[in-house]
């Protein structure tokens, strides 16, 4: 019942940069150096780069990385939402083809006020994703064309995908 | 409808009608409700409904420990359960710094494989009966039910496996595993030929697609479409390819796309990749080493350390990833999955409009979605 022993990451090494491959270290660095005017916090995701940047700078830091030459993402791959209890942190997965590869981009939003600009106007992509955000964690996108419940019903009370959710306790349809 | 009286109507003025379809009707695939704006049979605007399925599957992984996870992955995309299976195993893998025996690598590449095949082979089959084709079906199934066999032979089960492990594979192979894939292999090819010639270049099947439900590269990359759908469009992008998990980089296949990315493109994506998967299937057949198929790990309880990952891989539908996230306890701390279907999905309001009515029914068989994916 322990720990087995290949595991040896420890939370601390994720801020490390040097575990990252050498193409993922430029990369990291160029993306850094396209959203200086954010100062953004370069770090990994486990082997990916990863930027963390302010909330309110979403909505810009995608349409630059959309715009710029040298990043030219092309598709949002993934939106998570996690809830980290005192804070939620959004996970953005940007993808761009040619070269080709994979960039996170985190922000957190506070718990007792979870709001941040929507992306829907960089990508289509993000408009099922922030509604499933907003309907499971109860996030606000700033500028969503329609946050209604997506996987919910109407008149649905509570946020499912949050911890505090009761796990085996149902609602009366 | 609108009150129309008999004036308007004959004035020949537009009238909108609103039509409901699904969530119970044949041709939604699940249960998925689609409401539509018709002007006579041109359809104005599209109104997806989703979410009956929802099983809160992501936040279901939280409270169980990670092996127990692979369940609730296997009833996702319930069509290809290896494929969701094996993307599980690699992020928890990933998490630790696990290698995986070289032979598992294998048996898991080839059960992918043929996971693939017999996904797609229901999307010949499901299609062939949205355009007005019995005979695919039929022999669709009957191929799908030869391979179901052997996976009910290695696994014990012919859908929900529950084979694969963080670490490798619950057991190894049975012993007649060769001699059954062998004897499958032939039968399987002939199944997709037959099902291509009946199909794929069928006059009716070419009116009925090509043309239809065309979507840009630039529109399906704006709306996050992946796999064959976003082939179709021309766009080269495999995840097999371009960052080769597993042991896809030892094998040599082709990625087949498509020209204009319309319906009969992402049919003819399809068919060809069924193709492919047989030549990995054999050649990883050739290549499969022997040895022990479970990590140092064994059965043990497994407690992934502090730290999140994000994984992909390239699932019949598209390109799946899970993001996961461990707080060090025997329960992952948070399970999202990037399921390809729903991704591919929220494209069906761009590429029906201005369509036909009878063409909604074949686009949206051609984005080839599994509901309990989408909704999760």
């Amino acid at each position: 019942m322990t720990n087995p022993s290949p595991a040896e990451h420890t939370g601390d090494e994720l801020t490390d940069t040097e575990s990252l491959s050498q193409p993922r270290r430029e990369l990291l660095a160029l993306a850094a150096e396209v959203f200086k005017e954010f100062h953004p916090k370069p770090g990994t995701l486990h082997d990916l780069p990863q930027l963390t940047v302010e909330p309110e700078d979403m909505a810009q830091v995608c349409r630059l990385a959309k715009e710029d030459p040298r990043l030219a993402v092309k598709q949002l791959l993934c939106l998570a939402c996690v809830d980290h209890q005192e804070y939620f942190e959004l996970v953005y997965i940007l993808h761009s083809l040619d070269p080709e590869w994979i960039l996170a981009v985190k922000t957190s939003v506070p718990y007792d006020a979870p709001r941040l600009p929507s992306v829907t106007s960089v990508w289509r992509a993000a408009e099922w994703y922030e509604q499933e955000a907003h309907d499971l964690f109860g996030v606000t996108f700033d500028g969503h064309p329609n946050l209604k419940p997506l996987l919910l019903y109407e008149g649905f009370e509570g946020y499912p995908g949050r911890r505090d959710f009761p796990f085996h306790e149902y609602q009366e349809f | 409808m609108a009150d129309a009286s008999s004036e308007t109507i004959r004035s020949g003025e537009p009238i909108e009608m609103l039509l409901n379809m699904g969530p119970q009707h044949p041709s939604t695939h699940g249960v998925f409700r689609m409401v539509l704006w018709v002007d006579g049979e041109k359809i104005v605007d599209l109104e997806p409904h989703i979410g009956y399925l929802h099983r809160g599957s992501e936040k279901l992984c939280e409270g169980e420990q990670y092996h127990q996870v692979i369940t609730l992955f296997d009833r996702m995309d319930y069509i290809s359960n290896f494929n969701n299976e094996l993307v599980y195993c690699q992020a928890v893998e990933k998490l630790m710094g696990l290698t995986v025996p070289e032979r598992a690598e294998y048996v898991r590449v080839i059960l992918c494989e043929l996971n693939r095949i017999i996904s797609h082979l229901l999307y010949v089959a499901a299609i062939g009966l949205d355009a007005g084709a019995m005979t695919p079906s039929l022999i669709c199934f009957r191929a799908r039910e030869r391979v179901q066999t052997v996976f009910e032979a290695v696994s014990g089960a012919r859908m929900m496996h529950n084979y694969f492990r963080v670490g490798g594979l619950k057991e190894d192979l049975p012993e007649n595993f060769e001699d059954m894939i062998g004897e499958l292999l032939p039968l399987l090819r002939d199944d997709v030929e037959e099902s291509d010639k009946l199909l794929t270049f069928n006059e009716i099947f070419l009116a009925r697609m090509k043309d239809v439900g065309t979507i840009s590269a630039d529109d399906a990359l704006d709306y996050g479409l992946t796999g064959p759908c976003l082939r179709a469009c021309g766009i080269d992008y495999d995840v097999r390819k371009a960052e080769p998990y597993s042991v896809y980089d030892r094998f040599d296949f082709d990625i087949p796309i498509g020209l204009d990315g319309d319906c009969w493109d992402r049919h003819y994506v399809r068919m060809q990749e069924m193709y492919e998967s047989l030549r990995i299937i054999e050649q990883a057949l050739a290549q499969m080493p022997s040895g022990p198929v479970t990590s140092s790990l064994g059965r043990r309880l497994i407690r992934p350390p502090r730290g999140d990952v994000y994984v992909r891989a390239e699932n019949p539908r598209g390109e799946i990833g899970v993001y996961l996230v461990s707080d060090g306890t025997d329960k992952p701390y948070r399970v999202k999955v990037r399921p390809p279907s729903f991704c591919n999905l929220s494209a069906l309001k761009h590429m029906v409009k201005g369509a036909w009515l009878a063409d909604a029914v074949v686009i949206l068989g051609s984005l080839d979605i599994v509901l309990g994916e989408v909704d999760r």
